[in-house]
């Protein structure tokens, strides 16, 4: 993670979004990762969402654990504050920030060994807890920076590149979270941008729970043809359920759908989430489908990606423990203090 | 205290001795755990102290639901000392699992009250024994099975306020406060009461010469617990979110936050919560909310035991280095491992000081009474803010869980929060360059930026790696040298402003000094008076906090020989001011008890009358 800073001289022709800010804008130091890693193409998707959403970067915080997948936020949103915390507990120092000031947007970036190992705990739990947030895996199915481990992400019939068995069952987190009570979850492909910037923003929109495996290549370990997470792999196999298409708030909806082949679910902040349907039985507001849709893809040597799983209407932490709305960290002693008076009471009452 | 002799008329002729004593003794109750025992109990303590005297109850309870023994000592001393003392003056023994050790442990002389449901012959003729047979006496006045057992507690209560001469009403009043809005439930506790009371009435006149005489000696005393006052010292220090994971003794800590905020902490109109209140599902997300929490801007805090300090660690180590505020609280408990979890220690002092791997050093505070869990607990947001680090207050189980008789609590409304070097936005505009790790000021502490400020200034990347003064990544070593010496520069600027020692005179006028923290401090009062009697002049010295101050230090210096007494085994206060000040080992003779009980004042003024008289066994200790 050395520091390289890019130059900052933008074309003047660079195109700008409804802040007056190029792609440029968005984006972070130069990557440290190696040449093809999928994770610097989600960086990208990253930097892509945010531009055409028009988020104001420095009310983005951008947090993560420890692994290959976890330098990433160093890439993308300069101007936004960054937490490289310790493996596996991103989410509970998200989960803290979050309560501290719940209008910043919150988008945690883990790989298969910070959520499927070492941190599982807390990726179970926060999806639990519907804390509203943005939580990535970058999932190649190893251990990058201690040289190419097999994850518990990794498939069973996938072997190593030094020929390697896998001897246990991969974890599928996206199954897991639908079942923990995630109130968005879908699966992507670094390689499939098209696909990618849309599911990337209607997450961010989406309150509560967003939940985004992203399967991301990892071209020094885990890209040999006995590998199930590498780029020609995943393109033989990749399943997608949904074309999906994100229109944000106030835009007009210009995609041509024939009837009934397209599913419109409506975000809570009026945007909406257009999904024209590649499959007969897809339902993303249901649970079961969701389940048995992936695990029937499972059964089939199939990597089933798009939106997985949507429920609009799902509270959010802050809701469920009715946290005021004025943000906690800017209330002073006027609001918190309850005072000499009130301290008298209590002595009273402890006689 | 005094002893009296005279004859009982049940003790088959026998003389036996009367412990006699007004507002000072030990009473001790055997019960079995889950049996409701501990509110009545409480209830007698706190009977007690609204007669005016001072009383300490100590709950000693097993770590289980139902069925263990479990003990409730309650001392009641008009002169304040509230320390655990041993021997027993009044045992009231409800569990026949454990007569034996609770017979044994009454003193010549004093009184054992049971239940005479099923009489007993329990061996020894120099104790006043008083027999009452509370359950068939609650089986015939009360029909509801759970009533039969539950009101055989408040039957001895009353039982206690006829023998002991109290004023009954107090007892009924407390019921009614208890009740309150329960009132169908007031009438049959009464009667309970009323029961053992009456009984006592007709059986036991003049048979106790033990008294309770009404006085004035709680004016200006609350009751309260340790983890009460530091959880309501939260509320007013300005915490807004605890993020916690259950464990004995701090449970309560985190549990009184909760309930004073739902009191005190409501927004008018909205009905929604100026705090979050989230129990985590282990201990490093505890730890880990808390850093996120504070890294955004809130005060946060967790609130655990020794266990839980082993499982944050890491993350505290993060902390540090990465310079994000956080308070924590450690209710220590018997340890190591496991260990006793519903015992009292003061057994985390060095896993605290260092915790986490690598170069690290922490802010400890040590209160000693609930007024001063409140207090710290307010200092401890502003230092630990002041200073971007973590501050450890280190209470302990007797301390955290058990009701003391303290000075009331204070609120200076004039206070300020102090929120340390945050930059604004109006900040970020004035100053032409932001570095997060830069020591602007040269007294070690940066200034540091919430998340969401400025469009273009301010941002950086908190991180746990070794960075720059921009937080920049570094494998520099010689960058990381300087962060990691400009940490030791903060945590010396932060000596000075910890709360300073207490000492128990204005100058030192002995050769030999003793030191001591936290909860000792009862015991120590009454043993340094010990000490007195005896004719031997000591110094004393409550350390409060860690960093050491220089008052520390002076203190040392200006004595020959210091007795540092701890209820630990190794000795960790003393390998603190080793390690730390570089104390010829010689000097520093360690006072340890670490059986899991209070300290007591006579453990203390005996281990140092022998060292002091030349007893080879404890010079050694």
């Amino acid at each position: 993670m050395t520091y390289i800073v890019k130059p900052k001289n933008h074309h003047p022709l660079l195109e700008k979004n409804e802040l007056g800010l190029t792609r440029r804008d968005y984006e972070g130091a130069v990557s440290t990762l190696c040449a093809g890693c999928g994770h610097d193409s989600i960086s990208s998707a990253i930097v892509e969402a945010c531009f055409q959403l028009s988020i104001e970067s420095y009310k983005v915080a951008k947090l993560s654990g420890i692994g290959c997948s976890s330098k990433a936020p160093a890439y993308f949103l300069n101007q936004s504050h960054g937490f490289n915390s310790v493996h596996g507990r991103m989410p509970s120092v998200a989960t803290g920030a979050a309560m501290a000031n719940h209008e910043l947007l919150y988008l945690g970036v883990s790989g298969d060994g910070d959520s499927a190992s070492i941190g599982i705990g807390q990726f179970i739990h926060c999806a639990r807890r519907q804390l509203n947030m943005t939580y990535i895996v970058e999932n190649n199915g190893t251990y990058g920076l201690t040289k190419g481990q097999f994850s518990a992400t990794n498939d069973l019939e996938s072997k190593s590149k030094y020929g390697d068995d896998n001897l246990f069952p991969s974890i599928d987190l996206p199954s897991m979270a639908i079942q923990l009570g995630a109130s968005f979850v879908a699966r992507g492909f670094s390689g499939d941008k098209e696909q990618l910037v849309p599911l990337l923003k209607a997450a961010i929109a989406h309150k509560g729970f967003s939940f985004l495996d992203i399967i991301s290549p990892c071209v020094t370990f885990n890209n040999h043809n006995t590998s199930t997470k590498s780029y020609d792999y995943i393109r033989e196999h990749n399943d997608s359920l949904s074309k999906p298409d994100f229109v944000p708030l106030g835009k007009e909806i210009t995609a041509d759908y024939e009837e009934g082949s397209s599913i419109e679910v409506p975000l809570h902040d009026g945007s909406l989430l257009s999904l024209e349907k590649l499959s007969e039985d897809y339902n993303p507001k249901d649970k079961i489908t969701a389940i048995k849709n992936i695990q029937e893809s499972q059964r089939d040597n199939k990597v089933l990606t798009g939106l997985l799983y949507i429920d609009p209407d799902a509270k959010d932490l802050k809701e469920i423990l009715n946290v005021s709305d004025t943000p906690l960290n800017t209330m002073n002693k006027q609001d918190l203090c309850p005072g000499s008076e009130k301290l008298s009471g209590i002595n009273q009452s402890l006689k | 205290m005094g002893y009296a002799e005279f004859s009982l008329s049940r003790s088959k002729g026998i003389l036996v001795k009367q412990i006699s004593s007004i507002n000072d003794f030990v009473i001790k109750f055997a019960n079995v755990n889950g049996s409701g025992s501990a509110s009545a109990n409480q209830m007698f303590a706190k009977g007690v102290f609204r007669s005016g005297i001072p009383v300490s109850p100590k709950n000693i309870f097993p770590s289980n639901i139902q069925g263990l023994p479990t003990w409730f000592e309650v001392r009641v001393n008009e002169k304040g000392y509230l320390g655990r003392r041993e021997g027993i003056d009044i045992a009231v023994a409800m569990n026949p699992q454990s007569y034996g050790q609770d017979v044994n442990e009454l003193k010549e002389g004093g009184y054992l009250i049971y239940d005479s449901s099923w009489s007993r012959d329990f061996g020894r003729d120099d104790i006043n024994i008083l027999e009452i047979p509370l359950t068939k006496l609650c089986v015939q006045e009360f029909s509801n099975p759970k009533q039969r057992l539950l009101f055989k507690n408040l039957g001895y209560v009353g039982l206690l306020a006829s023998i002991l001469e109290m004023n009954k009403e107090i007892y009924v009043s407390l019921i009614e406060e208890q009740f309150k809005g329960k009132e169908k439930l007031i009438e049959p506790n009464v009667k309970a009461l009323e029961i053992g009371y009456k009984y006592a009435e007709d059986n036991f006149k003049d048979l106790c010469q033990i008294k309770v005489n009404k006085s004035n000696k709680t004016d200006g005393l609350i009751l309260t617990s340790g983890n009460d006052a530091a959880g309501l010292g939260c509320v007013y220090g300005g915490a807004t979110v605890c993020a916690w994971y259950p464990i004995t003794p701090s449970t309560s800590l985190a549990e009184s936050f909760d309930k004073y905020s739902e009191k005190l902490r409501v927004e008018i109109g909205t009905d929604k919560n100026k705090y979050a209140f989230i129990q985590a599902e282990d201990e490093l997300a505890a730890m880990g909310m808390t850093i996120g929490a504070n890294w955004n801007g809130a005060r946060a805090f967790t609130a655990t035991s020794g266990p839980g300090v082993s499982l944050m660690s890491e993350f505290i180590g993060l902390a540090y280095f990465a310079e994000v505020p956080a308070v924590l609280f450690n209710v220590q408990r018997g340890g190591p491992s496991t260990g006793m979890p519903t015992r009292t220690q003061q057994s985390d002092l060095l896993s605290c000081a260092y915790a986490s791997h690598g170069d690290t050093k922490h802010i400890m505070l040590i209160p000693s009474d609930p007024k001063e869990c409140f207090e710290f607990a307010v200092e401890a947001f502003d230092l630990a803010e002041r200073y971007q680090t973590p501050v450890i207050v280190l209470l302990d189980l007797d301390l955290g869980m058990n009701d003391w008789s303290s000075k009331e609590f204070e609120w200076d409304d004039a206070k300020e929060y102090d929120r340390g070097k945050v930059l604004s936005k109006e900040d970020l505009d004035e100053i032409e360059e932001f570095g997060r790790y830069l020591d602007v000021d040269g007294d070690g502490v940066p200034y540091r930026t919430y998340p969401g400020t400025h469009p273009q200034k301010g941002a950086y990347f908190t991180r746990g790696t070794s960075h720059d003064e921009y937080a920049r990544y570094t494998e520099d070593g010689v960058k990381n040298a300087e962060v990691l010496s400009r940490l030791t520069k903060k945590f010396q600027t932060a000596s000075s402003t910890v709360p300073k020692p207490v000492f128990n005179q204005e100058e030192s006028t002995s050769s030999i000094g003793v030191i001591y923290f936290g909860s000792t401090d009862c015991s120590m009062q009454e043993a340094l008076d010990g000490l007195e009697d005896n004719n031997i002049d000591v110094d004393a010295m409550r350390i409060r906090s860690f960093p050491f101050n220089l008052e520390v230090w002076e203190f040392i210096e200006d004595h020959d020989l210091l007795f540092i007494v701890e209820q630990n085994r190794d000795g960790q206060m003393r390998t603190l001011l080793m390690a730390e000040g570089g104390i010829i080992p010689d000097k520093l003779v360690s006072i340890l008890c670490f059986d899991g009980q209070p300290i007591t004042a006579s453990f203390i003024t005996n281990k140092i009358i022998a060292h002091i008289s030349g007893t080879p066994s404890v010079a050694a200790s």
